[in-house]
């Protein structure tokens, strides 16, 4: 067993170590920077919350690592978000159903070893097993045989080791059959989760965890975890963008302020994630050495449209009537002081226009109005038993401040008092709870991060009936029957099929878009070219050290 | 004194049980930490289930603690929900926050004490009431306020010293944050020693002492002190353990990655191994101290006997 290391060594360690420290205490920290760090860009970091296999990581800080280590058959290009071929050949079909994948030839990961149609069946195999445990294994879900080894049910054993639509047809080429028409689907492969792995990650467990080996272009150098992780550049790596700089070094860091104290007094290079508090004075604290640019985050307040009074013709002009009654200008900019944007439809800028963004799809229904909804939902016969309450979990994300502005400026519309009132959940983990047993019985806030840049990420999972994310409940055929003929249409066409749906949903307004997240970082003086990708993750490769 | 120390460790037996079984009720109660890994969207059950079985979620709670008590006693204290054993955490953690608290230790009682006796025995004069207005004004300063503040002028401002401390946690870059978070019980150890000095500078034995022809400066060493320290002792020993649990502020502060630091993310992460852990070898260190001090007190009063 992994953890069955004895108490006593530990403490054995520990005072073996206090002595030593003691001994040649004072003078090691500060100095070392100079000499062996030139060229090294130093990044913020904090622990990454699950082991670093590519198919269980689905957070920043793990994000980071995986996007310098690992090249997928894609890649989502940094500054367009279009994903592009990156060890893929090309990936072809006529049906939109039956992939066929060649492979570059000349990639190898960082041991040495090539990448092969198998590293990647192997790697997707891996993922999609319910036994491993991974928690992005629903990325995987539309490949054929996926609900063979990762059945819905929850006590129910896999049937089979390996995905049946995965067939490899020669040392660089291989064939994927999904389940359904997807015509998109070629596009999410660049999320990481659709790694190839080199044979160490299947023989060698263990160490590979110790030291992830990727394709990308940095190699992981030496990881301590909760500490550091060292990464230089990938002699290996087959890319076209390599690293303009000689590596990065993740630093962990205890708390954001700290970090930020670290950023100013010149002792990190990039810092990508601004403490809300600092947002304010950023720019002049660092010289306008500061980004803000969109991330594909859309905050939404969505309906319990399973339960009875929120079904009506009425309860939908209520929330025609809500949705003109917030002020989202005025919160984006007090509170979260530009770092968000009023969201005007129901993707992310991200996408960019040809993508299916599209700022005025909401219309009137997203400005805000305090006479017309006041009008709208009097005509409706007022809210839903007089009242609404607004939930979400207050542990991150300065929650509890737009919440209280929000319901105000619905109690300000309707000039009642308590009107709206906001239900505070502790944690995150409580709040999730109370959306999956269906517990809401008024709005409640829906956030959705975009697995990937792609107009069907922003719907499918959450709109579709009974779709994964669907946690308003929210089922209309005409919207199902758009989006599976996007998926089966060829990509052009898909987007606007998918605006339709689109449409249609925010006619119904199952969810009241509220604003676009920003992705925001600083860094130092001693680099230049930082920016953001659009997951909001640094650009570690075009980063140049002064 | 053997019989005292044995009957002493006996007795912890059924606080170690008593107080780890609340904590592990407490941690659990919290939520479901399963849910918390899968980020800001819905966990797929079947992934969930599977996590929840390795980490002995989805037996009932007694059972839980039984099974945990079991790993404990083999030495194994859990893997963190990142694979990386909870052992492993403390041999880093504990490390740098013992010197951490050392470090604030040793400043408390060189300062502390030499302070107390200092205006202990010049009660009214300038110098005793200019240190009690400097202990109020650090009493009453949170340590989040004189830390960030250090921080920054030392830091930033002036750049003397690198405002975060690196991973390895060496011992000068530790004296900043050691000061800092030694500061507030520095005023109470400094009014402390100050109170006990000044009472017992009245004392019989004080006066026969000195008419024996005793000097003054044996006097206050050996007699008066010695007698004194006692209150001192039990703040300093139960002051150990608070600064290895509390120290959570200073090292969020500082950048320290010691065991405030380990317990708050396990916290947040609802990473019921690591707080757990952490917290039953804190309570490990808290009964081993207040038995130091109980010891300490014959070391220090002849007239306390154990038997």
């Amino acid at each position: 067993m992994r953890g069955a290391t004895r108490v006593t060594w530990a403490f054995g360690c520990a005072t073996v170590v206090t002595l030593a420290a003691a001994g040649c205490g004072g003078g090691g920290g500060g100095g070392a920077a100079a000499g062996s760090d030139a060229g090294i860009v130093r990044a913020f970091w904090t622990d990454p919350q699950n082991p670093l296999e590519p198919a269980n990581t689905n957070e920043v800080q793990g994000g980071k690592v995986l996007e310098m280590t690992f090249r997928g058959l894609k890649r989502y290009n940094p500054r367009t978000g279009k994903a592009e071929n990156a060890v893929a050949e090309s990936i072809k079909t006529d049906d939109q159903q039956n992939f066929d994948i060649t492979l570059k030839k000349g990639w190898k990961f960082s041991d040495g070893t090539p990448v092969t149609a198998k590293s990647f069946v192997d790697a997707w195999n891996y993922g999609a097993l319910v036994t491993n445990k991974q928690v992005s294994s629903y990325f995987f879900e539309y490949i054929d045989g996926y609900d063979d080894v990762h059945p819905e049910n929850e006590s129910a054993k896999p049937k089979a080791k390996k995905m049946s639509g995965l067939k490899v047809t020669g040392k660089n080429s291989f064939k994927v059959k999904l389940n359904q028409k997807f015509s998109q689907w070629p596009d999410t492969l660049g999320y990481a989760a659709f790694s190839p792995l080199p044979g160490k990650f299947f023989t060698d467990h263990e160490n590979w965890l110790k030291k992830p080996v990727g394709n990308g272009p940095y190699k992981v150098d030496s990881y301590t975890k909760g500490q550091s992780m060292r990464l230089s550049v990938n002699k290996e790596y087959a890319g076209p963008d390599k690293p303009k700089n000689k590596g990065v070094e993740l630093k962990v860091y205890t708390d954001q302020n700290t970090g930020y104290t670290d950023l100013q007094a010149g002792n990190l290079d990039v810092f990508d994630e601004l403490p809300a508090g600092q947002l304010k004075n950023a720019e002049r604290d660092l010289d306008g050495r500061y980004i803000n640019q969109p991330a594909g985050i859309l905050q939404t307040l969505s309906f319990p449209l399973y339960r009875k009074e929120w079904q009506t013709e009425k309860a939908k002009q209520v929330r025609v009537g809500l949705s003109m009654a917030i002020n989202r200008k005025e919160v984006t900019e007090k509170i979260y002081q530009g770092t968000r944007k009023p969201a005007g439809d129901l993707t992310s800028p991200v996408l960019t226009k040809s993508g299916g963004y599209e700022p005025d799809m909401c219309g009137e229904v997203c400005q805000y109005d305090p006479k017309e909804a006041k009008k709208l939902i009097e005509d409706a016969g007022g809210l839903p038993g007089g009242k609404v309450t607004l939930t979400s979990n207050v542990d991150t994300g300065s929650h509890r401040q737009w919440m209280d502005a929000v319901c105000n400026s619905i109690n300000n519309t309707l000039d009642k008092n308590d009107a709206c009132t906001v239900n505070p959940v502790p944690t995150f983990s409580e709040f999730r709870k109370d959306i999956a047993g269906k517990k809401l019985k008024s709005m409640f806030r829906t956030g959705w991060q975009m697995d990937y840049p792609l107009i069907q990420n922003f719907l499918q999972p959450l709109y579709y009936t009974d779709a994964s994310s669907n946690d308003a409940g929210y089922s209309d055929k005409r919207v199902d029957k758009l989006i599976d003929e996007a998926n089966a249409a060829g990509e052009e066409e898909a987007v606007g099929k998918f605006q339709k749906a689109e449409e249609i949903v925010l006619k119904d307004l199952p969810a009241i878009p509220l604003w676009y997240q920003d992705g925001n970082a600083g860094y130092s003086e001693r680099v230049s070219d930082v920016r953001l990708n659009p997951f909001s993750v640094p650009v570690f490769t075009d980063i140049r050290v002064k | 004194m053997g019989r005292y120390v044995i009957r002493r460790l006996l007795q912890m037996v059924p606080v170690f049980l008593g107080t780890t079984f609340l904590i592990f009720v407490m941690v659990y109660a919290v939520g479901d930490p399963v849910n918390a890994m899968f980020g800001d969207r819905a966990p797929d059950p079947a992934t969930a289930a599977q996590l929840r079985a390795q980490f002995n979620l989805d037996k009932p709670v007694w059972m839980q603690y039984v099974l945990y008590l079991g790993d404990i006693f083999t030495g194994d204290f859990g893997n963190a929900f990142n694979g990386q054993p909870v052992t492993e955490l403390m041999s880093r953690a504990f490390p740098v926050t013992l010197r951490l608290a050392v470090i604030a230790i040793v400043i408390e009682i060189i300062i502390g004490i030499a302070l107390g006796v200092v205006t202990g025995l010049r009660r009214g004069r300038p110098v005793d009431s200019s240190v009690l207005m400097l202990t109020l004004l650090v009493i009453s300063v949170p340590t989040f306020v004189t830390g960030t503040l250090a921080q920054y002028l030392l830091g930033v401002k002036w750049g003397w010293i690198p405002p975060a401390v690196s991973p390895e946690a060496p011992v000068g870059e530790l004296l900043l944050p050691g000061l800092v978070l030694a500061l507030l019980s520095l005023a109470y150890v400094t009014r402390l020693t100050r109170a006990s000095i000044s009472e017992n500078a009245r004392a019989d034995y004080v006066r026969t002492a000195l008419a024996k022809g005793l000097p003054r400066r044996r006097v206050n060493t050996r007699h008066l002190l010695r007698n004194s320290l006692i209150p001192v002792v039990t703040f300093l020993g139960t002051d150990v353990g608070n600064l290895m649990a509390g120290a959570l502020v200073t090292e969020r502060i500082f950048n320290i990655q010691g065991v405030g630091f380990q317990l708050w993310q396990g916290i947040v992460r609802q990473n019921s191994p690591t707080v757990v852990g952490f917290v039953t070898v804190l309570v490990i260190v808290f009964l081993l101290a207040n038995l130091i001090v109980d010891l300490l007190y014959a070391v220090l009063d002849p007239r306390i006997r154990y038997g």
